[in-house]
């Protein structure tokens, strides 16, 4: 094995997240030429010329997108190793499938922060002054990073990774403790009990995998109130919203009396909908608490957006124009029933015009939203796409590691030593995610759950 | 053949100035006569210095040699031509192979040890060797000069001796606190003075020091144990050396005995714990979490009703046994009162009370991966001074401070250092002088990243050659080395070049997945259920290699697969081993570092881009930031 074929190939969304018309992904080391020709399915391009071709998904063929790419064999590239850029279009669905199919590609893996400068650096092709610059970025990317974590870490996603992390920790734990302290009094059913482990985790990883893009739990995303008179159409949006495919709906974390929330993901963006369905004037003592809730709910949200009923012009509900802020989105549902005389602006608010049942208007709201989601996103210039896209890599080798663990296992322990190998190594792709697992975090559970000692 | 620091250009000892060594080695324990013998070894006039020359070698703790992770170590300072694995050779009375049912990269050699034969055997290797003196005295104080380099060891009656390098190997003796009950009194074991001149001397030197604690049993009368009623452990039939040079042990091979604590013990425990050190507060330093007391156990397990305890023959002639298992610090009474209530020990004579012992560490931090101080040029420590605990740790960092002392004096800019991907020692060392430590520091194989590539059985290989180029490997070792690394190599070639179809294989019983694939015999070897005999029956050839060498092919061959596929990791972790970083590099000058980055990187001071990394809280960017400042700095020097 030659010293080249050692170096990983990476590849990562370079240019940053969000919906820009364009978006470049590149991708740097020995294997960049063989995985354009994989995605292209046709001969390298004429290097350092852009060419435009069909990138399909390696596994199923499918068409990804239809891109400018751009190889530049090595040493004369950004990081004077082998590069291919592809400008694909800028959606954040192109981007996450095209680095889904990379993903899929043997010997390809994305990046970690500031690694492209790392080899650019190494290959003597950025001065210091750039590094700097350079530097200041990756320390941003990072730290957003660790916010991101942080804010993560307070979800239901943070906790579930934690859970995972805490059960990998034991099941390492407690398998290291019978190759390091065999000689010592260990409890006789541990082996048992670690394979259970595993495989409780293997399997939540992989269910948790296999809901796929769309399921992915986003807890603690941007809150959207939809808020407006009853009959305006606000549950109709909302399960409009739900289905469309550029907004997911994930999970529906429960319906209280009054708020109904439902997990959205907008444009890659996570967004928590929550529909006020109680907005209205009532003598009813229950429901005038739930009305309380609601409001409190709306006064909470990052964003509103207020829903007219067209057909009731040209009445404007009195609550709901009480309720608009400066920032509040509006929009004139049923605007098909009557198409000329609704009002273009409400209380100095531009009001979208919308029909729920016709679908008509719906794009441009949708825009209008995801921009505005991405605006209260905009902590970190990498984007929760390809955040994502790292976690499910690395969830996919967890889950991998695992198997390997669960098949090799047997009752004689034989090879004992090869399956903690992979455990150690399921820890490490976790540790990618939740934070890295020390050896330190092992010895202190062993030395908690176990009377070591002589 | 030459030796491979032959290089190397030692002063030329005239007669009248005998006071000149070029390495003073301090202390007579496994870290001391460890670095007397390898300083030695690379060819540098050495001393080692001890306050009684017949306790070199004394094993202090428990009479045992080696065990998981801390066999690998011993094995590896045998590669390195040490002594630690051909002494416990000639003293081992019960060997055993910790782990067999398990693969061979978690298996820990370990054997009780006579003590008397194993100081004994410690003591005639380093009589043995060439270039070393032994001096009974007590060392006071070490002399520097304006430019922080040793000069001299100022000796007790005043005298000094003109030094190269110091290895300074003290244990538990720099200001050493012995506590038993509610009385404590200043010791270095039990027994002999503690060293507090020598304290004091580091302090002012300004070395960050802190204070550890460790614990030992009482020490048993076997003449007055039950052993009758006891269930026996015995050793393995055919006991396993631990040197590569050793062919066989010829010793006759002993049992040990086990019993355990009963619930009238732990009551007693509990009655008394107001009066253990560690519970009245008497004791405020950390003791080592795998190596609690009995009273610890009992307050923390409380619903064990038992805790096994290995009765441990300290020697063929010396009636003293060590119950392993209840270290302790309660008063000598209570630890009597304790014993009674123990099945086979109800009639058991106490030769000495278990006790506890603080003593000062130095932060490893404060060291060089050479383990030569940063604070002090040519001062190199070794051992429990590092915050260490464990024979075989430090064995093993003697013999590397050994071994960089003798090169420093010799001239060597080129310290012998061993990365975490080729030696346990390698990662003790990283682990120490990166991370410091915050309890008495022992090797587990966990520790090892690369656990499957460091293995006791081919410690020589990973390091014979190794310790050859530094100059601490003698002839004899080599040429033994090389004579059967031939024979492996050539027993390797030999599997890859076999190769058989499915088919075929089948006709001989084995059974493989019939995809018409030819499999190599070494390939083969990686299935769990075939092995070295089972392909003999097919290949002739192979039933003419034996022993070690077919033991060692074996091996490789069932790894490889993994092996191989951590090729790229490894190569990743040397790529940033291989960027160097000065001892002096000025981190301020660095722009853009956050102000607890660079306290960090400060304070350790890591001399490759590797060791800065796996310092916590070390963050990407700063990683790149001092990449792009320590290359500047080099294109600059090479300009």
């Amino acid at each position: 094995m030659g010293v080249a074929d050692l170096q990983d190939t990476i590849y990562a969304l370079a240019s940053g997240a969000g919906r820009s018309g364009v978006a470049v992904i590149r991708i740097s080391g020995p294997k960049s030429g063989p995985a354009l020709q994989i995605l292209i399915d046709a001969d390298l391009p004429t290097p350092r010329m852009a060419a435009l071709k069909r990138l399909r998904h390696p596994e199923d063929g499918e068409i990804l997108d239809d891109a400018l790419v751009l190889w530049f064999p090595g040493p004369a590239s950004f990081t004077g190793e082998d590069v291919v850029e592809l400008h694909v279009h800028g959606g954040l669905a192109v981007v996450d499938g095209v680095l889904a199919a990379l993903s899929s590609i043997e010997g390809l893996r994305l990046a970690e922060p500031g690694e492209f400068t790392r080899r650019a650096f190494e290959n003597a092709k950025l001065d210091l002054t750039q590094v700097e610059g350079l530097a200041d970025l990756i320390e941003a990317e990072t730290d957003a990073q660790r916010k991101q974590a942080l804010r993560q870490s307070e979800g239901e996603l943070g906790r579930l990774y934690d859970g995972w992390r805490n059960s990998l920790i034991r099941s390492l734990a407690h398998f290291e403790a019978e190759l390091d302290f065999s000689d010592e009094e260990l409890p006789e059913d541990l082996h048992l009990a670690v394979v259970d482990g595993v495989r409780n985790l293997r399997d939540a990883v992989q269910s948790h995998l296999s809901d796929g893009r769309q399921g992915e739990r986003l807890r603690d995303g941007v809150r959207l109130a939809i808020i407006g008179p009853p009959n305006a159409g606000k549950s109709s949006l909302m399960n409009t919203l739900a289905q469309r495919e550029a907004a997911i709906v994930s999970d529906v974390a429960g319906t209280t009396r009054d708020v109904v929330e439902v997990h959205l993901n907008l444009g890659g963006y996570p967004l928590l909908v929550a529909d006020t369905a109680g907005l209205r004037e009532t003598g009813d003592s229950i429901e005038q608490e739930g009305v309380r809730r609601a409001k409190r709910w709306a006064e909470a949200a990052d964003i509103k957006l207020a829903v007219f009923d067209g057909e009731a012009l040209p009445v404007l509900d009195h609550t709901t124009r009480e309720m608009l802020e400066q920032d509040t989105v509006v929009a004139m549902n049923k605007s098909d029933a009557q198409a000329s005389d609704f009002p273009e602006v409400i209380d100095g608010h531009k009001v979208w015009p919308l029909s729920v049942k016709s679908g008509s208007g719906l794009d441009a709201l949708l825009e209008q939203l995801t921009h505005m989601v991405a605006m209260r996103c905009r902590t970190t210039s990498e984007g929760p796409a390809p955040t994502r896209a790292r976690h499910r890599e690395a969830l996919v080798r967890t889950v991998a590691a695992l198997d390997r663990f669960l098949e090799r296992d047997n009752p004689d322990h034989l090879g004992a030593e090869l399956e903690a190998e992979d455990l150690r190594l399921a820890a490490r792709e976790l540790g990618r995610i939740t934070g890295r697992v020390d050896v330190e975090d092992l010895l202190d559970v062993i030395f908690r759950d176990f009377c070591i000692g002589k | 053949m030459t030796r491979g620091g032959g290089l190397l250009k030692f002063r030329l000892m005239s007669k009248s100035s005998n006071q000149i060594y070029d390495v003073v080695v301090i202390g007579g324990g496994h870290a001391g006569a460890e670095a007397a013998a390898a300083a030695a070894r690379v060819g540098a006039r050495t001393v080692l210095i001890t306050h009684r020359q017949d306790a070199i070698g004394e094993m202090s703790c428990n009479p045992a040699i080696g065990g998981l992770a801390k066999g690998q170590l011993v094995k590896e300072v045998d590669a390195l031509d040490g002594i630690m694995g051909r002494a416990a050779d000639l003293g081992g009375i019960q060997f055993r192979m910790l782990n067999r049912s398990k693969g061979p990269a978690v298996r820990g050699p370990r054997c009780q040890a006579d003590r008397k034969l194993y100081r004994n055997a410690v003591q005639d290797l380093l009589a043995e060797q060439d270039n070393l003196d032994i001096l009974e005295a007590g060392v006071e104080d070490i002399t520097i000069d304006d430019q922080a380099q040793v000069r001299s060891v100022i000796l007790e009656d005043g005298s000094a001796l003109q030094v190269g390098a110091v290895v300074l190997t003290t244990g538990t003796f720099l200001r050493g606190l012995i506590h038993l009950g509610d009385q404590t009194f200043p010791a270095g074991r039990i027994g002999d003075p503690r060293a507090v001149g020598l304290a004091y001397t580091l302090r002012r030197l300004g070395f960050a020091t802190g204070r550890l604690k460790t614990g030992t049993p009482p020490r048993l009368d076997g003449n007055t144990i039950d052993w009758r009623s006891l269930d026996k452990q015995p050793g393995d039939d055919v006991p396993e050396p631990f040197s590569f040079l050793t062919d066989r042990i010829t010793q006759r091979q002993i049992d040990c005995a086990i019993t355990s604590t009963t619930p009238e013990s732990h009551a007693i425990i509990n009655e008394n714990l107001d009066r253990s050190p560690m519970y009245s507060g008497q004791i405020e330093s950390t003791g080592p979490r795998y190596c609690p007391s009995i009273e610890d156990k009992v307050v923390r397990f409380a619903d064990r009703q038992r805790h096994q305890i290995f009765l441990e023959p300290e020697g063929y002639d010396d009636p003293t046994v060590y119950p392993n298992g209840i270290s302790t610090s309660l008063p000598r009474d209570v630890q009597l009162a304790v014993l009674k209530t123990i099945p086979g020990l109800e009639k058991t004579r106490m030769l000495q009370p278990g006790y506890a012992i603080e003593y000062d560490f130095v932060d490893p931090r404060e060291l060089n991966p050479s383990l030569e101080t940063r604070r002090v040029s040519g001062l190199f420590l070794a051992g429990q001074i590092n915050g260490t605990t464990g024979y075989e740790e430090a064995a093993a960092q003697g013999l590397m401070a050994g071994v960089n002392a003798a090169k420093k004096v010799g001239g060597s800019t080129e310290p012998f250092v061993l990365d975490r991907a080729e030696a346990y020692i390698g990662v003790m060392i990283d682990d120490l002088v990166t991370l410091g430590t915050q309890e008495p520091y022992r090797m587990f194989t966990s520790r090892a990243e690369y656990r499957l590539r460091l293995r006791a059985d081919n410690a020589d290989r990973r390091l014979t050659e190794r310790g050859f180029e530094a100059g601490c490997v003698g002839n004899t070792r080599i040429k033994a080395f090389r004579t059967k690394e031939a024979k492996v190599l050539r027993a390797l070639d030999l599997i890859s070049d076999l190769s058989a179809t499915p088919n075929e294989l089948s006709k001989h019983g084995l059974k493989i997945n019939q995809d018409g694939q030819r499999r190599s015999a070494k390939q083969l070897l990686a299935y769990p259920d075939i092995d070295w005999d089972g392909l003999a029956g097919l290949w002739p050839e192979m039933a003419t290699i034996t022993g070690k060498v077919r033991e060692q092919s074996e091996i490789e061959a069932s790894y490889a697969g993994y092996l191989d596929r951590q090729e790229a990791d490894v190569h990743a972790f040397r790529k940033d081993e291989a960027l160097q970083i000065d001892d002096d590099l000025d981190y301020d000058a660095i722009l853009g570092l956050s102000n607890e980055v660079r306290a960090k990187l400060k304070s350790v001071r890591p001399t490759t881009l590797g060791q800065a990394a796996r310092i916590s809280g070390v963050t990407p960017s700063a990683l790149t930031l001092l990449l792009a400042h320590v290359r500047k700095a080099n294109s600059k020097r090479s300009a």
